[in-house]
């Protein structure tokens, strides 16, 4: 069992809890640099976990460290992808001002949709995304000289520089740059005021009210901010894709965003990754546990029907509410706990009481 | 000199008139106690000064600026904090990230520069730190800095929510039922710790007590109060032996 | 004149629908307080379970609607007591996302069991119309707005003269003290939850005729979502109140309006409604008290 022994108060604002900590992420990140080399190829797959991380990062700030769930970013994704397309190959110009570009244009949708969401609490909010999202979805189909509507828009590849990020070795550093970038960003705002006054909105609005936070001001500021990371999201996920369609962000994206912050564990950064890492990876199981299954009575056929998919999502999104609320990180600090408490640890530490239903209108 | 002064409050809920006209005025540096009955609007006073709800009628002003409609956040940075009847503290945050929220008043730093997290947002963090420890120590919190609140007992909870509101370094402290909940000895604790704000800290306190012998040991004066009305206003002695007083407690 | 009332009637039928969709999401919040995201694919469920046993069984149509609601009924009583009162106090959204993953597991299931293409219900009213002046009074609507009055009055005397309704009241707004009082708690939010997926599967079976079946057919709780915010999600005659107007109000958009506003005239109404007010038409929007 390891004893933190603090000596200075600027030993608890740094981004590593200790350099044991700091060390492992520096292995970390030298691991994901040589792993193009260890496995050409999922080079192109991890980068896409690399970009759902960055939206899951998004989402865990709106929904893990806000307190505001939304089950409509998979718009604020489109509308960067969309936009960044248009300023890149419509307009011309450089990349990185029209991912910049698109990540304005993003942010002040989020303003948008949050401006409405300051008089709403709980689930309206949830329900007026949902709504957002389903007439953005219309626009992007209807809006042809734009989003090029229902037939789809092709994407080049990203040049920036004059260099070409064509290659999927050159595209994979260029996400794993930008989504550490995001994280130290994300990072920093968590541990300076704006962070704190995103937690206390979620935990006690009148309280944070009353301690002097503009609740109203830091719930529009979380919602650009969101929708800012899901900008920058949109556009390397428009690369990826290479070809925009409109019934690609649907409500069946943003659930999955949202399961991805559930399943990872709400309220804390590694949530973010470890979902993007479980939703990349869980379309490659089940594909793989599929070709498992041995032709018994038919089984193999009925695993192996298009329709099974979302319902083994749903399933898992449900066997996780249920029994680990928590998520994935959240597991893992109880394994964590277990080890380093062996062998005082109590199969009770975690048990959840018994809960009675609060009134949650009058929040 | 009169720190804050309430005009003729008034406020309805729907048919329920909750303040029926209550005018009283807190000098600067006294200790004043609110007391009445369940129901008699107290709590109403304090969810009115903290801009919780709008008055019907009536004005407020503190430090001599009206601030009858002034938004609720305004009212920490112009220097009134207050304490919850039912606490209202972050449950799952630990009790230095609750202090460090009541520094937000306080807050200098813009939002790119925290997006940086430049070096001067890195100063004024260890500024805000040290003010919190500040506070930490005044009330004999350092064994609880690290834990979560919810596994603290029902007494240091109390504790924590009176040093998130000193943590904004107010001019005016407003307590609602501190005693509540409290064992005998925790009530002594907290009468010694009031009677320090006033005398150490010079900040001025409003609070709402059920609890005679605190009200008699710490306050300087008491108002009380019944079916939204003022009924008694004086000393705590004279107070208690006002007749209607009496009539109200204890039923006439 | 005549389009109008052709609109009015066709535009009354389809918020009947809406209306008796946001009458179950409101029956379930009003009483426990969690908003389930699944109510369209309960009528989805109720709506091939119809099929099935008109078509498949050869069953009677109104048996086969007696017996699809008593199935989806209990199917939604079942669900309450193994999985949603597991989540009971828990936060909002843990539940969002229960209810949410609980319709994609219906979809699939529907899918794998009847089969991902669209299906006609055979009823007595398919296809046959009647025409009063100058409108073509479709027999099917008309069904949908009979049976949602049937409906609506039953379970108006059922909430009114029962102590039922009361009791579910009490469980919603403190279980602790309900269960003090001796309310059976848990039963309460079964047959809470029974009534929503009955209410649910009638809406199913009345819709059948009109928009096929198919696995997606839940998609329309979305839209119920929009009615039942507009008329105030406490507030049971506010769900119809919501769902007849959103009816009405895509019908005529969807006439006068530009193409492709029809879709999303709901959304609109409801992003409108929750920005100036709230608590819809018939709600009361609650304060902490601190």
């Amino acid at each position: 069992m390891r004893f933190l022994f603090k000596t200075s108060y600027a030993q608890e604002l740094g981004l590593f809890r200790d350099n044991v900590q700091r060390n492992w992420y520096v292995a970390l990140f030298a691991a994901l640099l040589v792993l193009p080399r260890v496995v050409p190829d999922y080079v192109g797959d991890i980068s896409l976990v690399f970009i759902y991380g960055l939206c899951g990062l998004s989402l865990m700030v709106l929904a893990g460290y806000t307190g505001l769930i939304s089950l409509g970013h998979a718009a604020f994704l489109g509308i960067g992808a969309y936009a960044h397309v248009f300023f890149a190959h419509d307009l011309q110009l450089p990349w990185i001002v029209s991912v910049a570009l698109a990540c304005v244009i993003t942010a002040a949708a989020g303003v948008l949709v949050g401006l409405p969401a300051l008089r709403m609490t709980g689930v309206y909010l949830t329900i007026a995304t949902l709504a957002f999202a389903l007439i953005i979805q219309e626009i992007f189909s209807r809006w042809d000289r734009v989003t090029g509507g229902l037939k789809g828009k092709p994407v080049d590849k990203p040049v920036l520089f004059g260099f070409s990020f064509a290659s999927e070795l050159a595209f994979y550093f260029l996400c794993l740059a930008v989504l550490i970038g995001a994280l130290w960003l994300t990072a920093n705002l968590l541990r300076a005021p704006t962070g704190r006054a995103w937690v206390a909105i979620r935990d006690s609005e009148i309280a944070a009210q009353s301690m002097g936070v503009n609740v109203a001001v830091y719930k529009t500021m979380a919602f650009a901010y969101s929708a800012a990371l899901m900008g920058v999201a949109g556009a390397l996920f428009a690369h990826k894709i290479s070809f925009l369609a409109p019934d690609i962000f649907s409500v069946l994206l943003s659930i999955q965003l949202l399961l991805m912050v559930v399943v990872g564990g709400l309220g804390s950064l590694h949530g973010a990754l470890y979902g993007a890492v479980f939703v990349a990876i869980l379309p490659v199981l089940i594909s793989q546990a599929r070709d498992a299954v041995p032709a018994w009575h038919g089984l193999d056929r009925f695993v192996k029907q298009p329709g099974l998919e979302p319902g083994l999502f749903g399933l898992i999104l449900v066997l996780f509410i249920l029994f680990e609320p928590l998520g994935i990180y959240g597991r893992w600090m109880k394994v964590k706990l277990y080890f380093a408490m062996f062998p005082l640890y109590k199969r009770a530490t975690f048990k959840r009481q018994k809960a009675y239903m609060r009134s949650e209108r009058l929040r | 000199m009169t720190l804050l002064e309430a005009d003729n409050l008034a406020i309805n809920f729907g048919g329920i008139t909750a303040l029926a006209g209550v005018s009283f005025e807190v000098g600067a540096g006294e200790v004043l106690t609110i007391i009445g009955p369940n129901g008699a609007g107290k709590t109403t006073i304090f969810n009115l000064v903290s801009r919780i709800y709008d008055p019907t009628r009536g004005r407020l002003s503190f430090c001599g600026e009206d601030i009858t409609r002034v938004p609720p956040h305004e009212i920490a940075r112009r220097g009134i904090a207050r304490t919850f009847q039912n606490i209202e503290l972050f449950e799952h945050a630990t009790v230095l990230q609750n202090l460090l929220l009541g520094r937000h008043a306080h807050k200098r730093s813009r939002f790119v520069e925290e997006l940086l997290f430049l070096p001067r947002v890195r100063a004024l963090e260890l500024e805000h730190r040290g003010a919190v420890e500040k506070v930490i120590d005044f009330l004999d919190l350092q064994p609880y800095r690290d834990s979560l609140i919810v596994n603290l007992p029902y007494g240091v909870r109390k504790v924590v929510e009176m040093a998130r509101a000193l943590c904004t370094q107010p001019k005016l402290l407003l307590l609602d039922e501190p005693s509540s909940g409290l064992s005998v000895e925790e009530t002594e604790e907290m009468a010694f710790w009031i009677q320090d704000i006033r005398t150490l800290l010079g900040i001025t306190v409003l609070m709402v007590e059920h609890d005679m012998s605190l009200v008699s040991a710490v306050s300087d004066r008491v108002v009380a109060l019944n079916y939204g009305l003022v009924i008694a206003a004086g000393t705590p002695r004279d107070v208690q032996a006002h007749p209607d007083v009496v009539k109200a407690y204890l039923g006439g | 004149m005549d389009t109008i009332l052709q609109l009015l009637l066709n535009g009354l039928a389809v918020g009947c629908i809406y209306g008796l969709v946001a009458l179950g999401f409101v029956l379930i919040y009003k009483a426990t307080e969690l908003v389930n995201f699944a109510q369209g694919d309960l009528l989805m469920l109720g709506a091939f379970t119809c099929y099935m046993f008109v078509v498949w069984y050869g069953l009677g149509y109104w048996a086969a609607f007696a017996l699809a609601i008593a199935i989806v009924a209990l199917f939604g009583a079942a669900l309450d007591a193994t999985v949603l009162r597991r989540v009971i106090g828990q936060p909002q959204f843990a539940v969002v996302m229960l209810t949410i993953g609980l319709g994609a597991i219906f979809r699939s299931f529907a899918s794998i069991t009847w089969g991902s293409e669209i299906y006609t219900l055979p009823t007595p009213f398919s296809a046959r119309a009647t025409r009063l002046g100058g409108v073509t009074v479709s027999h099917e609507y008309v069904s949908i707005i009979v049976g949602t009055v049937v409906l609506c009055a039953a379970l108006y005397a059922f909430f009114t003269y029962t102590r039922v309704g009361v009791a579910m009241q009490a469980a919603s707004q403190n279980q602790l003290a309900a269960y003090y009082m001796g309310i059976p708690v848990k039963r309460m939010f079964s047959l809470i939850w029974a009534i929503s997926a009955g209410v649910a599967a009638i809406a199913g079976v009345l819709l059948a005729p009109v928009s096929l079946i198919d696995i997606n057919l839940g998609f329309i709780g979305l839209k119920a979502f929009a009615a039942a915010v507009l008329g105030g999600f406490g507030s049971i005659p506010g769900a119809l109140v919501g769902g007849l107007t959103i009816g009405l109000i895509e019908l005529f958009a969807g006439a006068y309006l530009p193409h492709g506003v029809k879709d999303v005239a709901a959304y609109v109404v409801l992003l409108v409604v929750l920005a100036v007010r709230p608590q819809g038409i018939f709600g009361a929007v609650g304060r902490k008290k601190v």
